[in-house]
C-alpha cells in the first residue's frame, strides 16, 4: 500500500495538470528504508511529449545525489498519461528500473476527474497496491 | 597505464556485485573499464552495452559530473581517480 500525505499527492496531481498535454514526471523522495515519501521533486520531461516521459539525465544526477548524500531514496516515481489510463504502459513496464518503488501513474485524459493509481514494477511484474491519503 | 576508477553502481545492478555500492575498476576507457569490471562481476557489462560495445539506450553513465553521451560515449578516456556513475534511466511511456 501506499500511504501518501495530501500535499503530496496534490502537488503530483497539480503537475500532471499543468503539463498536459505533456506528460509531466517526478519523485518523491522520502527516508531510505522509510516508505515514507517525504519530499516532492518536479523533474523536467526531457521528452516533452504527450506519449513519452525520460527524466533528464543531468538533473537526475543532481537529484540522485541529494537523495544520496541525505540518506534518501526515491520512494514514489510518478508519471502522467494524457489520453490513457493511470496503468503502466508496456514501455513503464519494461523500464521501470527501481523495485522499491511506488510507481505512481495519474492520467489527466479527462478534465474534470484525475485517476491516481500506485503500483509495484517488479522484473516485468506489475501489481497494484491501494493508495491511503492521510 | 592502468587507470583506476570508482564506479557506483545502482540498486538494480548490485545483484552484479554482491550488493556493493561502489566497486573500483581499471581502464583507459569506460569499454575498458566495463571489460574489466565484467571479469569480476558478470553480466554487468551486458546491463550497460549492446553487442556492439556502444551504451545502452536506457542507462545513463556519467564520468564525474558529465553525462558520457555528451563526452565520448564508451570511448570516453579515463583518468585515474575518475568517478563513474550508472543510473538507470527514468524513463516510459
Amino acid at each position: 500500500m501506499l500511504r501518501i500525505r495530501r500535499d503530496l499527492h496534490d502537488a503530483i496531481v497539480d503537475h500532471a495538470r499543468r503539463d498536459h498535454p505533456d506528460e509531466a514526471c517526478g519523485v518523491i523522495a522520502g527516508p531510505a528504508g522509510s516508505d515514507r515519501p517525504d519530499r516532492f521533486v518536479a523533474m523536467q520531461n526531457a521528452e516533452r511529449s504527450p506519449t513519452f516521459y525520460r527524466f533528464d539525465s543531468m538533473e537526475q544526477l543532481r537529484v540522485w545525489r541529494e537523495m544520496d548524500d541525505g540518506d534518501e531514496e526515491p520512494v514514489v516515481i510518478y508519471h502522467s498519461h494524457t489520453a490513457t489510463e493511470a496503468y503502466p504502459s508496456r514501455t513503464d513496464i519494461g523500464l521501470a528500473a527501481e523495485p522499491a518503488a511506488h510507481y505512481v501513474l495519474v492520467s489527466t485524459r479527462d478534465a474534470d476527474t484525475t485517476e491516481f493509481r500506485s503500483f509495484r514494477i517488479v522484473d516485468g511484474v506489475v501489481e497494484e497496491e491501494p493508495v491511503e491519503v492521510v | 597505464m592502468t587507470m583506476a576508477v570508482e564506479a557506483r553502481i545502482p540498486t538494480i545492478l548490485r545483484s552484479y556485485t554482491g550488493g556493493e555500492k561502489a566497486v573500483t575498476g581499471e581502464g583507459a576507457t569506460l569499454q575498458e573499464l566495463f571489460v574489466d569490471l565484467d571479469a569480476r562481476y558478470e553480466g554487468l557489462r551486458g546491463r550497460l552495452v549492446s553487442e556492439d560495445g556502444s551504451l545502452n539506450r536506457f542507462v545513463n553513465v556519467y564520468l564525474n559530473d558529465e553525462d558520457v553521451r555528451f563526452l565520448g560515449g564508451a570511448e570516453t578516456p579515463l583518468a585515474d581517480g575518475d568517478v563513474v556513475t550508472i543510473l538507470p534511466a527514468v524513463a516510459g511511456g
